[in-house]
């Protein structure tokens, strides 16, 4: 069985600018690092791989250079690892997205059966959190969000038992295979690579599949198949705040101002 | 037939020795090659003054006492010696030498034997009546019947020699008598007593043959050992003071750190023989003074009993079975232990013997992080942040010169600027370390010094990530670092912080780097000697202050007196000082990458500090690295002493030149 795992290399948006004339993200000198969620998904098919000997296949929709995010996965332990990666695939939105991924997907499965792909519940640079949904919905697999613990993958009766994380409360849910899972941070701790795998890695074979491979309508994908445009992005401006109190002096009375305030606008629970 | 028994056990004992030496020292080949043959004239004067002058040993207060029983065994040796060649050829003794080089030796040997004696009976009292802490803790008490046999044997021996010389004198009084004053005391009480004469001196011979081959047989055995290994450890020992880690190369196949006893060098294995189990690492150990499960002395002696265990298996081409890093036990390490090294320095700083504890530590962190991936959770956060960060705690590097925005600071240009200044990951991102920098810029511009920073451009040194063994990322820091260097032309650094100093000056060197790196403490100590920066010594307003000394500034990198002069020409008075101060100072508990993980086991490290420091009553005290600054103002708050301020010792120069303007 197959697990799948999808990965994005994303702008470390810690890092981010907004070019205040053209309203786009200054994505130049800025490094890219691994969607922080991502790194849960690929530990949770690593722990698939440990326990129940499944293939763990990472892959990725990117221009070329996100080949050292697919590489990152291989330095933790995945088996295999393909980039889809053409021009027609550029510009595209999370439905264009899901498609691509949904076709990569379906083409791996010829090759043997995919039983349960893996995502980030979102990534740090869209945060739409819909490319996992949208590529359920392509494949027609049960779609399990917000995973932050999976109690039970029986493979011979072919179901999964997770738990997942809602505001203020947790859900035990259970659904058939296929299944696609969304995760959270809590999920699991990413292991880190040993050296040895890295210099494995940094040779290992990283698949790149164009559209030549998966053949998809270019009216339906990339910026052609996106029905979303994204108008304008920009920084909110923060209102300036008020000096209250006086913390070099008196920092006992500065604390409590604080604590009224935070108590006052519902900010702490008494 | 006296004759032939006794040849007959000595062939027998110095088999036996032979043997147990070979089998033991042969097992130190299984080590790593590493090289300890350079410099012979070096290393020889090195051993003369530790092994022979037994300069670390005499340190303590019973430490002249060893040195005592040290030089009678070199002196007695020769007695020994005699005394088993003469057992075999009767023909045969000192006697055949020149009268009178021969009485001056019975004189030496008689006048050594007695005061070995003294000192044997004061170790009795102070293993059993004084009972120091290192030597009764449950680690050796299993093993201490050893001791006292080994002491046994010596007094046994020097009293069947001064009964063997007593009862010769007393039937044979030309017998030298005149050049033997103790042998001639213990003669009359002989004759007094009226005993059997050449019963005495019969008996006393074959006491002292058996416990001298008794000892021989069992001195490879035993912790005694050290006495074969001690003087050529002091011969091979680091001529460098081992502040730093060697490389690993890096390559398909290889394997890195140390996970299993043979992958440690030969002279790491050999320090493991060399162990007295004296315990002095232990006592100055700031691990183990607050309880956590590390103890140097346990690193050491767990890894001898792991190559003991394992050394024949592996002289077959077998795998190790007793594993080196694992659950407690007998040969194995915790790595709760190794974990809680702060790579402080004060172990290698007290072994007589020069053993190097530290980078064997390193060394088997460098297996947990790099083969096992197997580390406390919160270094997950630091590894990753180093790498896509180059920095700590994560914080985006653009902003790593947000610190300046106050000041007029140049970047470096070489030929333009002379000094690079390094500002380092806490003095630029840390708020409190960010007011040091400020003061620092402040004190250099006042002194007219020439400096620059490399801003944006800057990264982190990589100083945790070595000391935690992760030498992977290490490597790669290092070498973008030093291609930074390079490529600016930057020949003289001025660093904030002693981590940054310690990897730029000595870590960085083992890449070919030589830079002229100073830590700011020097260089202000220098600028004031030399009349750059005016100060009236009257600055009050910081009271009295305690100087700590930071670990990799003065034990770890000789710099001792350059901060404190600074703030006596402040203040006009010297400093007040802990009681572990200087070469011998306490670590803050930060060191070794301890800095970024949670301190869960037996009390914190800068508490125990901070009460050292709060026993002198300042008002301030001084410190010279961030991580030292963090770990003193917790510490400080933590006690309820958060009225003492804590200050690097540029701010109190800064303070000083206030005063004086205002």
């Amino acid at each position: 069985m197959l697990v799948v795992v999808c990965v994005k290399q994303v702008p470390d948006t810690t890092q981010v600018q907004i070019d205040p004339v053209t309203n786009t993200l200054i994505r130049e000198g800025v490094p890219f690092i691994v969607n922080p969620y991502d790194t849960h998904a690929v530990e949770q098919a690593l722990r698939f791989k440990d326990r129940y000997g499944c293939r763990v296949v990472a892959i990725s929709m990117g221009p070329p250079n996100a080949e050292a995010t697919l590489r990152k996965a291989l330095a933790q332990g995945a088996d295999r690892a393909v980039l889809l990666s053409d021009r027609v695939f550029g510009g595209a939105d999370t439905l264009a997205t899901s498609k691509v991924l949904a076709a990569a997907i379906e083409r791996l499965s010829k090759e043997d059966e995919v039983g349960v792909v893996i995502c980030g519940k979102q990534t740090i640079d869209g945060d739409t959190a819909q490319v996992g949904p949208g590529i359920a919905t392509r494949l027609n697999f049960a779609q399990l969000t917000l995973v932050d613990r999976v109690d039970e993958l029986d493979l011979s009766a072919r179901r999964i038992k997770v738990s997942r994380k809602l505001e203020g409360r947790h859900e035990h849910v259970e659904a058939p295979l296929p299944v696609l899972l969304t995760v959270v941070r809590e999920l699991n701790r990413p292991r880190y690579p040993t050296v040895a795998m890295r210099l494995e890695s940094a040779d290992a074979k990283v698949e790149v599949w164009d559209n030549g491979v998966l053949g998809l309508d270019v009216n339906t994908i990339g910026l052609k198949g996106s029905p979303t445009w994204v108008s304008r992005i920009f920084s909110p401006e923060r209102a300036k705040g008020e000096m209250l109190g006086d913390g070099a002096h008196d920092p006992e009375g500065a604390a409590q101002i604080l604590i009224d305030k935070m108590i006052e606008k519902d900010l702490l629970a008494l | 037939m006296q004759t032939a028994i006794f040849t007959t056990l000595l062939v027998a004992s110095l088999l036996f020795f032979g043997w147990s030496v070979y089998r033991r020292l042969s097992l130190v080949l299984l080590g790593q090659p590493e090289e300890r043959f350079d410099q012979p004239g070096l290393r020889l004067s090195e051993m003369f003054l530790y092994a022979f002058g037994q300069l670390r040993v005499i340190k303590k207060p019973f430490g002249l006492n060893h040195f005592v029983i040290f030089w009678s065994f070199v002196i007695l040796a020769i007695a020994n010696g005699e005394f088993m060649v003469n057992g075999v050829f009767p023909t045969l003794s000192l006697a055949l030498l020149p009268e009178g080089l021969h009485r001056a030796l019975l004189l030496a040997f008689d006048v050594v034997s007695l005061l070995t004696l003294f000192a044997i009976v004061l170790s009795f009292v102070r293993r059993i009546v004084v009972r120091p802490a290192q030597l009764d803790s449950l680690y050796v008490k299993g093993r201490s019947p050893e001791a006292f046999v080994i002491l046994s044997f010596i007094a046994l021996l020097m009293l069947a020699y001064f009964g063997m010389h007593g009862a010769i004198i007393a039937q044979r009084p030309e017998a030298a008598a005149s050049a033997m004053p103790v042998s001639t005391v213990v003669a009359a009480w002989l004759t007094n007593a009226g005993v059997d004469l050449s019963l005495v001196e019969s008996v006393s011979w074959w006491v002292h043959a058996f416990v001298l081959l008794a000892f021989i047989c069992f001195l490879p055995l035993s912790k005694h050992m050290h006495i074969l290994t001690a003087i050529p450890n002091c011969y091979f020992g680091a001529l460098t003071w081992p502040a730093t880690q060697p490389r690993e190369t890096f390559e398909k196949g290889a394997v890195y750190g140390v996970g299993s006893v043979e992958r440690f060098t030969w002279k790491d294995l050999f320090d493991s023989f060399s162990c007295t189990e004296c315990g002095r690492c232990q006592a100055a150990c700031p691990a183990s003074i607050t309880g956590k499960p590390l103890n140097p002395r346990q690193i050491v002696h767990a890894i001898k009993t792991n190559l003991l265990e394992n050394g024949p298996a592996l002289k077959d081409g077998r795998k190790a079975t007793l594993p080196l890093i694992g659950d407690e036990g007998e040969g194995t390490n915790t790595e709760d232990a190794i974990w809680s090294c702060t790579t402080c320095g004060a172990c290698m700083e007290a072994c007589p013997v020069l053993i190097e504890q530290m980078p064997k530590i390193v060394k088997m962190r460098r297996h947990l992080v790099e083969t096992e991936s197997k580390f406390p959770e919160e270094l997950l956060n630091l590894f990753e942040n180093m790498e896509q960060r180059s920095n700590p705690w994560g914080i985006a590097p653009g902003e790593r010169a947000k610190w300046v925005s106050t000041l007029p600071v140049k970047p470096f240009v070489a030929g333009e600027t002379e000094y690079l200044l390094y500002v380092g990951c806490a003095g630029s991102f840390d708020s409190r370390a960010k007011q040091v920098t400020v003061a620092l810029a402040t004190v250099l511009n006042a002194a007219g010094v020439s400096w620059g920073i490399l801003g944006k451009d800057e990264k982190c040194c990589g100083d945790s990530l070595r000391r935690l063994g992760n030498e992977f990322l290490f490597d790669k820091m290092a070498k973008e670092n030093v291609e930074i260097f390079r490529e600016r032309g930057v020949a003289k650094v001025i660093t904030l912080c002693p981590h940054c100093l310690t990897t730029l000056k000595n870590d960085y060197r083992q890449y070919g780097l030589e830079l002229e790196v100073v830590h700011q403490s020097e260089l202000i100590a220098d600028l004031i000697k030399k009349g750059r920066i005016k100060l009236d010594g009257g600055e009050k307003s910081l009271g009295k202050i305690a100087y700590h000394d930071p670990c990799y500034l003065g034990r770890h990198n000789d710099i001792f007196e350059a901060p404190r002069t600074v703030v006596q020409a402040v203040t006009g008075e010297a400093v007040m000082e802990a009681e572990r101060h200087g070469r011998n100072s306490f670590c803050c508990g930060a060191g070794g990458g301890r800095m970024w993980m949670e301190e869960f086991i037996g009390d914190r490290v800068n508490h125990t500090r901070v009460d050292e420091l709060l026993a002198e009553k300042p008002d301030t005290v001084c410190v010279a690295c961030p991580y030292c600054m963090t770990m003193m103002e917790d510490g400080l708050k933590d006690r309820g002493a958060g009225e003492v301020k804590v200050r690097d010792v540029v701010e109190v120069l800064a303070e000083g030149l206030l005063h004086k303007k205002g």
